[in-house]
């Protein structure tokens, strides 16, 4: 029962919800939309309008209306793909499995047979997650070697596929999701589209002189930054990420999107490549809070397949629109005010503690005096899970094997040294360390009691009548891949994860949301983390926020420049989100 | 073993039954010399034993032998541990494999719960402590066998702990003298079966079958020999013995090699070792020699299992979704100790022979099914059921289930000696021809046969009147007052009715006749 509003005291009470009227579009998130030059089957329907830029509920309202067909968007969504290959945020596209989904919810469509909201909608799915029939490699040699295709979906695959949601591709990541910037993977680093936006080339011009524009592309943070560049640059309207110390919600404000790690134990981890099994969450990348909801929707609830996921039955996902926040509390944890914050993220941080305040809600300062071992307690607790969940890329039955022969262990040794990068050894080195059995209570049994202390400290705070945690997602905006690479990935991951990673550790839901574009045109995102399976209160929340600040769409004209001429500044008038 | 290894699988589920006991058994006698070596060698816990047993022997310098025992028994479920592939014994390699068994990345275990109640029986069963709350660990080594790189077990905390099994032997001269002891039990763990390594020497290749749903039993021992009164020697660990047979002979074997070896001025490895059946040898196993560090780690997507009792479960709770151990208990038959005791006490048995009835599958229920149907006395019934029919259950390595003869028509057949119907040897023709399962019922064999025995005394009289003429000689003897020739009358007599005489009614006639 998590779902019990009687359990999750937060909006008990006081939910005001809005007359059943649909959500509202902001202004700013029309200005991208194009035709389809493609007739219809009829051959007059030359003015099919598609609405890339749009939120994946608005484009489900239009598919609903028959503004536009399933095969017209996947095949807008394929021609983006193509377009913004250089961005690196698929490894695989899925091309044809999605026509042919296309063309089945085309005749559900037809027949007045919906499956529901994400009939029909493209998606991507980071490549950790097991797709029946399509190779999957968590960038890693390891399993691309021999081209490892899963037999099995993935549960959350399942269930999307299930709703009818068109499966565009599997999206990049750092190996085996072990990163903060998606720049060690075997496919190489995805750019950020927001690298070529006109919101940040514009801030570019008016500073710098005659850079090379091209070698200063952003990364995009990781280590679902493929999944938050697919959304991103309209490839999809909604993506899998996978998340154990931030992996959604780091690229998603390196991107400008709503990232969301759900609770654990809500979402089946059943099918995903593990990273820490404690930890991981499939995360959701979306462009606005209601769809990140309509997704959570679909993928939450019991798996009998995965023993951690909740035993009580999880009823549909549906945001109310909070009007009045003045019962609310916010809580700040001080000990997130770290001499490395961004100047910029940090005043942004207060603009929204000042926004709730503003309308009314309490804002609190609040302590998680456990913070600052949380970093280094992950270290040992991840590398410990690691060693122990690589030990089965051992060349025997799948991925990648070398060729010497002389003896299994030699075998083993020289399949693992060539199917995995440096980070990936490092790890399972420092893990396998940390296991001994002379190490193992100094350093497992040890990380395991912070970590409880870490679980302990959110649990104070909220008895303390604190309903949602503010903080920032990451220290500053998304910076250029050649300063990025300056550190190595371990001192990357440690700084890059401080404000998200305590939210794996204590398994409570978090999101980020963007709030605004910085000096240079680059978003921010901040985090909001939650009480245990209130998702949906945190969600609530977390919209609230979204409609306040009222962050602006990418502006991808540049990129995408051969189609300029369709992006068009006009209101879908005709579509109405009016169910 | 490089190479192409066939890995399909089913890591099965199976429980490690550590317990733990002292053993005695030490003789002089050089081990023979072993060549042949063997590949393979998943290893496991070890056990420290406890208690320690001494016999000392005269001249001797005295030693004693600690032997803890790990018992692999593979749990009678339709479907393995962590996984939902189905269980079959002799099904073909690698035919019963999941994803999970196959370990494919991203697929996660879900425990079966036939296994822990099964595991919470035995528990019972062997009076331990049942943990309300246990865990799972992963315990790590890199085997070909072995998919994931680790075997999902529960080392920290057991389902079950603290246990004991009462054990009888016979001893004595007529092994009448039945001796208790006590085996103590340290934990019962459920925990995943390896694959299986099949290594094809010639080809140089090793092949995996990841099915294991065979072997019923596995045992590793833990040996180790010290002078009373020291500290406890280096131990061995002989691996896979799947007999309690062979298991007894590389258990003296080894506490003897290490004497041996000691007395030499030798010193013994903590090494794991195999047992050559054939040679009647333990060998140490080339790829242990170090000392292994499983690096074990709680199993992160096993939540702890809880168990409730009449008292914790919680109200309303899904009786599909906990397990209580008190209705488990109900559940529990009635233990073999209980039983053997009950026919010790219900029919006279002789303790031994209540040990025999229980140790083989089904001879109880068919001796009670006799019992059902005969007039015959238990005594009878029983030295039936041990001797005769075990004896051809054996000769013939029959189980029980498939004897040709059954109880009823075994009553039937005791029926007819019990009425002296047929002499004893006469009895035994009958189940001869029961045995051949020609679809005859034991009174049709007597009929047909001729068997049974005779019962006009006028015509026995007669025939032993005959014999008398005919034996003038004996008849004599029997007159001198030599006893036994008697006897010999008695045979020519039985010999003249084909057997079908009673001896007893025989030695009567002639006694009389003898007498006048």
């Amino acid at each position: 029962m998590q779902f019990d509003q009687s359990k999750c005291s937060v909006l008990k009470g006081f939910v005001t919800i809005k007359d059943g009227c649909a959500h509202v579009v902001p202004a700013a998130a029309v200005d991208l939309y194009f035709c389809s030059v493609s007739p219809g089957p009829c051959g007059g329907r030359l003015s099919t309008r598609t609405m890339l830029g749009r939120t994946l509920r608005e484009v489900s309202a239009a598919l609903k209306q028959g503004h536009i067909t399933p095969t017209e968007l996947c095949q807008k969504c394929l021609s983006i793909i193509k377009k913004t290959k250089f961005l690196n945020a698929y490894i695989t596209v899925s091309e044809e499995v999605a026509l042919k989904q296309a063309e089945e919810s085309e005749k559900r469509y037809k027949k007045g047979h919906s499956l529901g909201d994400l009939d029909g909608i493209p998606i991507a799915v980071k490549d950790n997650f097991s797709t029946s029939g399509i190779e999957t490699t968590c960038a890693s040699n390891m399993l691309r070697g021999k081209g490892y295709v899963p037999p099995y979906n993935a549960t959350v695959v399942q269930k999307l596929l299930d709703q009818g949601a068109l499966l565009m591709g599997k999206t990049n990541l750092d190996e085996f999701a072990m990163g903060s910037g998606s720049t060690d993977g075997v496919f190489g680093p995805v750019k950020n589209p927001w690298s070529y936006s006109k919101q940040y080339r514009e801030k570019r011009k008016q500073k710098s002189h005659c850079e090379n524009e091209d070698s200063n592309w952003l990364i995009t943070g990781g280590s679902s930054g493929g999944s938050a560049a697919a959304v991103s640059a309209f490839t999809c309207f909604a993506a899998l990420g996978s998340d154990t110390g931030g992996s959604t919600r780091n690229p998603a404000a390196h991107c400008g999107l709503v990232g969301l790690k759900p609770s654990y134990g809500l979402v089946s981890r059943h099918g995903l490549i593990p990273l820490v099994n404690s930890m991981d969450v499939p995360g959701i990348l979306t462009r606005c809070v209601d769809d990140a909801a309509i997704v959570l929707g679909v993928l939450a609830g019991h798996d009998p397949k995965d023993s951690t996921t909740i035993q009580d039955p999880v009823k549909p996902f549906v945001l109310p629109s909070l009007t009045d926040v003045s019962k609310l509390c916010i809580g700040i944890p001080k000990e997130y005010l770290t001499p490395e914050l961004s100047s910029e993220v940090r005043s942004l941080w207060s603009k929204a503690a000042n926004l709730f305040e503003s309308e009314g809600a309490k804002v609190i300062e609040v302590s998680l005096p456990h913070t600052s071992y949380s970093i280094v307690c992950y270290h040992v607790l991840c590398t410990s899970e690691v060693a122990s969940n690589m030990a089965r890329f051992d060349g025997l039955e799948y991925g990648h094997r070398c060729d010497i022969d002389v003896s299994t262990e030699a075998m083993y040794a020289a399949t693992r040294r060539e199917g995995f990068n440096d980070v990936v050894r490092g790890r399972i080195l420092s893990g396998n360390f940390f296991l001994l059995k002379e190490n193992y209570e100094n350093y497992f049994v040890k990380a395991q009691k912070v970590r409880r202390l870490i679980a302990n400290d959110f649990v104070t705070v909220f008895n303390s009548g604190v309903d949602v945690l503010l903080t920032p997602t990451t220290l500053s905006e998304a910076v250029p891949y050649t300063e990025f690479i300056k550190e190595d990935n371990r001192t990357r991951s440690a700084q890059d994860d401080i404000f998200t990673q305590a939210a794996n550790m204590a398994g409570l839901p978090a999101v980020s949301v963007p709030m605004a574009l910085s000096n240079q045109g680059l978003p921010i995102g901040l985090q909001f983390i939650g009480r245990a399976f209130c998702d949906q209160e945190l969600l609530t929340i977390a919209k609230w926020f979204e409609k306040q600040v009222q962050f602006p769409v990418i502006q991808l004209q540049e990129l995408m420049d051969d189609c300029s001429s369709v992006f068009e500044n006009e209101k879908l008038a005709s579509v109405s989100l009016k169910q | 073993m490089a190479a192409p290894m066939l890995r399909l699988c089913c890591p099965g589920r199976r429980w490690a039954l550590a317990c733990i006991d002292g053993c005695s058994r030490h003789r002089r006698g050089a081990p023979n010399g072993c060549t042949s070596s063997r590949r393979r060698g998943q290893s496991s816990v070890a056990q420290q034993p406890f208690i320690t047993a001494q016999k000392p022997r005269k001249g001797e310098h005295e030693w004693a032998a600690v032997v803890g025992l790990e018992i692999h028994a593979q749990i009678s479920s339709k479907s393995k541990l962590f996984s939902g592939s189905q269980v079959h014994f002799a099904a073909p390699p690698n035919s019963l494999v999941s994803f999970f068994d196959a370990s494919l990345p991203g697929t996660l275990p879900v425990l079966n719960r036939r296994c822990v109640e099964a595991a919470v029986m035995t528990g019972l069963a062997l009076n331990c402590r049942i943990n309300k709350k246990s865990l799972f660990d992963r315990k790590h080594y890199f085997y070909a066998d072995l998919p994931a790189g680790y075997q999902i077990t529960q080392q920290r905390l057991p389902i079950a702990v603290n246990g004991s099994l009462v054990y009888s032997f016979c001893a004595g001269k007529n092994r009448s003298q039945v001796i208790n002891k006590t085996a103590r039990v340290k934990q019962i763990q459920l925990e995943q079966d390896s694959g299986k390594s099949l290594h094809d020497d010639l080809r140089s290749q090793t092949l995996i079958d990841l099915n294991r749903a065979e072997g019923q039993l596995r045992v590793d021992a833990n040996i180790s020999v010290h002078h009373p009164g020291e500290p406890l020697g280096v131990r061995t660990e002989v691996k896979n013995l799947n007999s309690a047979r062979f298991l007894a002979k590389a258990i003296d074997y080894e506490i003897q090699r290490q004497i041996n070896e000691l007395e030499n001025g030798g010193e013994i490895l903590n090494e794991t070792r195999s047992f050559d059946s054939k040679l009647g040898c333990t060998i140490p196993m080339r790829d242990k020699e170090g000392k292994q560090d499983y690096r074990f780690m709680p199993e992160p997507n096993l939540p702890p299992l809880l168990l409730y009792d009449t008292e914790s479960l919680p109200a309303g709770a899904d009786p599909q979704q906990v397990i209580d151990i008190d209705r488990i208990r109900e559940q529990l038959p009635e233990l073999p100790s209980v039983t053997r005791e009950k026919l010790v006490q219900q029919y006279g048995m002789l303790p031994e022979h209540s040990f025999t009835l229980l140790n083989e599958v089904g001879l109880l229920e068919f001796f009670q099914n006799v019992m059902k149907e005969t007039r015959a006395e238990p005594k009878k019934v029983t030295s039936w059921v041990l001797n005769t029919l075990l004896g051809f259950l054996k000769q013939q390595n029959l189980a029980v289930s498939e004897s040709p003869v059954t109880p009823s028509a075994l009553a039937e057949l005791l029926n007819l000696l019990d009425r002296k119907a047929i002499s004893s040897s006469a009895a035994k023709q009958v189940f001869e021809e029961l045995w051949r399962n020609e679809g005859k019922t034991p009174a049709q064999i007597v009929s047909e046969k001729k068997l049974e025995l005779m019962q006009d005394q006028e015509a026995l009289e007669q025939l032993c009147h005959a014999v008398m003429e005919g034996h003038p000689q004996v008849v004599m003897d029997v007159k001198k007052g030599n006893p036994r020739a008697i006897n010999k009358l008695i045979g020519l007599v039985r010999k003249a009715t084909l057997s079908r005489a009673d001896p007893t009614v025989i030695k009567e006639i002639l006694e009389k006749k003898l007498a006048s």
